[in-house]
């Protein structure tokens, strides 16, 4: 067995990046984000903004610049996801899997408690007259504009969800809530500067300047998004194309010119076809499955047994079915277990090899875990074997015995062995 | 096509050599890969050494159902992916000539894929096995006798599917006693998953292979039903669902 280390995988991280966190945010996103960023507990983060919110609201304003210029990314600190609240998870081989997400009207709602306790303080503020005025209308457009602009971000965060049609209605009606304000804001300002009279007017003149606007460029607009949305599509597309091909090129393709080289030899074709069936099959058919990590140690019974005879069919070019039924964490009983199971899988792959496949077979029930491993071969007599030769009495028997198991080695009906290894669990509490 | 074969013969003889007594059975193979069916037809479409004649092909879920209703097959070989939703939706479509009283067509999924949801899917759609294209000929012309006369035929890991669907109910009291695999029927999957043919589960148990072949239908029949809520459990712990 290569005893290759397993590589430190927690050690090497890219390197970090400012990004506010999308998981468990009470606002934006900020605090959280910083807080993973600088490695610090979230609530140390959030005390030291609303310390300095007290000092002329200087924490509201730091606040409201994180908010705009970091990008929304996944970071933070360990956040306990909320079960419905997961937009994406990213496998460790790059597949994108869509879990259920609400659309946060949350933000929304956070968006305009901020207006509302910014214009609350704001008009605390001593201000003369004249000045004060314009203050509620500038408030008005800033939130407007906040309001649109933020769309760029979450337009962002869509494309790591695909592309989604849901959240179109709630990007429609920010964007409507978004101009209403400015126009609010403009239009107070112009009612304040005494112009209120041609209000009237101008507001015509500018409807009319718009709904030219609109029917100029209206059709181009709609045109260009929809080639916009098109081209992204498309470039999803090319992108899993590229993934798969990539793979398949990695893999297949290398396995093929080795096929032809090594054509004469029957055993090493068949050994050769049998890895890259495997291989493929777990690239394909499991979702967790890269298919590349297989030299990590495993740590539970189904990807021990599953490693196992991977292992012993590429070396013996025997070919191996698996099936398991239930699994379990490894302990060190099942562990030795493990390896008495292996050794018959070797024996079996050895010198019963001709009669067709080994079939290796793992069941967990309740606190007994039990594999069988069989092969069609011409059969095995133990009391015939020399004294000398130690592997089934000593690999496989005395292993099992010696940590409180058992093993049996009988002669199928049909012909062919089967050992069967029983082992208790060790009992966790 | 003789029907002597719903008559008490062995089912030993269900083997390779199936032409001897007579035996035909009529076979529509449905596959996307046009390769894959010459394969198939090479491999068991020799009628007279085989008693297996190729009737019809299809490549696609619409020409799968036309071809299906109009040939009337015994034995349907199904592909599990196909253009136009699959092999689920191929058997949604033929359920009642299924369960039609005279000839009715049975089906047998035979795909590359091994993975739980293909599996358990099919099987729920009322196929009557599930054998993956590793198969040899020989094997596969027994499966296809098998499941004529109306047969299950399970391989090793979908038993070894089956086994793990059913050990969470052991647990909690179960209303229904259709939901329950008896200790029998989980002694035979058990043996079937262990890489045992039908034939030597019969020796070990001290049964007749009749016996062994109607507890394995015993375990489909109740697979197809029952356990509604067991297996949507399980199929979203394991996030196949």
């Amino acid at each position: 067995m290569p005893e290759a280390a397993a590589p430190p995988i927690d050690d090497v991280r890219p390197l970090r990046k400012l990004y506010r966190s999308d998981d468990g945010r009470w606002l934006g996103g900020v605090a959280r984000g910083l807080a993973g960023h600088l490695g610090l507990p979230v609530i140390w983060v959030r005390l030291v903004f609303v310390g300095l919110f007290t000092a002329d609201g200087l924490g509201a304003l730091l606040y409201a610049a994180f908010w705009f210029f970091v990008p929304l990314g996944i970071g933070g600190v360990g956040s306990e996801r909320p079960p419905a609240a997961v937009a994406t998870e990213t496998s460790s081989d790059g597949r994108r899997r869509l879990v259920a997400r609400k659309p946060d009207k949350g933000q929304i709602v956070a968006l305009l408690a901020m207006v509302v306790v910014a214009m609350v303080f704001v008009g605390n503020v001593d201000l003369d007259g004249s000045t004060k005025a314009y203050v509620v209308p500038t408030l008005l457009v800033a939130a407007g504009v906040a309001l649109v602009w933020r769309q760029a971000d979450n337009a962002r965060r869509a494309r790591w969800m695909a592309v989604g049609r849901r959240r179109r209605t709630l990007t429609i009606a920010r964007t409507a809530a978004g101009v209403l304000l400015v126009g609010a804001g403009v239009s107070g300002v112009f009612v304040l500067q005494g112009s209120a009279a041609h209000l009237g007017a101008v507001l015509q003149a500018a409807l009319a300047v718009l709904v030219g606007i609109a029917l100029l460029a209206g059709p181009y607009l709609v045109r260009m998004t929809q080639d916009l949305s098109e081209e992204r599509l498309m470039r999803i597309r090319a992108q899993e194309r590229a993934e798969v091909a990539a793979h398949v090129h990695d893999s297949v393709l290398h396995t093929l010119t080795l096929i032809q080289r090594n054509a004469e030899s029957a055993s090493e074709v068949r050994r050769l076809a049998r890895a890259q069936e495997r291989d493929l099959r777990a690239w394909l058919y499991n979702p967790e499955g890269t298919g590349k990590d297989e030299d990590e140690e495993p740590d539970t019974l189904a990807e021990a047994v599953r490693q196992s005879a991977a292992e012993v069919e590429d070396k013996h070019g025997v070919p191996i079915e698996v099936v398991v039924v239930g699994d379990c964490p490894l302990d060190e009983r099942l562990t030795a277990q493990m390896q008495a199971a292996r050794e018959a899988m070797v024996n079996a792959a050895k010198y019963g090899g001709e009669g067709g496949a080994v079939q290796v077979f793992a069941e967990v029930e309740g606190e007994t875990v039990f594999v069988s491993v069989r092969d069609r071969g011409p059969g095995f007599d133990l009391d015939s074997v020399p004294d000398d030769r130690m592997g089934v009495r000593e690999s496989i028997i005395g292993r099992m015995q010696r940590n409180g198991g058992t093993a049996r080695l009988r002669a199928v009906p049909g012909g062919g062995t089967e050992v069967e290894l029983e082992m208790e669990r060790t009992a966790t509490t | 096509m003789s029907d002597a074969t719903e008559a008490n013969e062995p089912a030993e003889q269900a083997g390779a050599g199936g032409s001897e007594g007579g035996r035909r059975v009529r076979v529509v193979l449905v596959d996307d890969h046009r390769m894959f069916r010459t394969g198939v037809q090479a491999e068991i479409g020799r009628t007279d050494v085989t008693g297996v004649e190729v009737v019809g092909e299809a490549a696609d879920v619409d020409q799968a159902v036309t071809v299906i209703t109009t040939t009337r097959p015994e034995v349907v070989l199904l592909d599990v992916h196909l253009p136009g939703g699959g092999g689920v939706e191929v058997l949604r479509r033929c359920a009642p000539l299924m369960t039609a009283a005279t000839d009715p067509v049975r089906f047998l999924a035979l795909s590359v894929s091994d993975a739980a949801e293909d599996v358990i899917g099919v099987i729920r759609g009322g196929a009557r096995g599930y054998v993956t294209k590793t198969i040899t000929g020989t094997d596969l012309v027994d499966s296809i006798f098998r499941v004529q006369e109306g047969d299950a035929v399970f391989s090793p890991r979908l038993a070894g599917f089956v086994l793990d669907a059913f050990a969470s109910t052991d647990a909690p009291p179960v209303d229904e006693d259709l939901d329950r695999l008896t200790q029998r029927e989980r002694e035979v999957l058990r043996l079937i998953a262990r890489g045992y043919a039908y034939k030597e589960i019969a020796k070990q148990l001290f049964i007749s292979v009749k016996t062994v072949e109607s507890h394995v239908s015993a375990v489909l029949r109740k697979l197809q039903l029952s356990n509604r809520h067991e297996l949507t459990r399980w199929a979203t712990a394991r996030r196949l669902v």
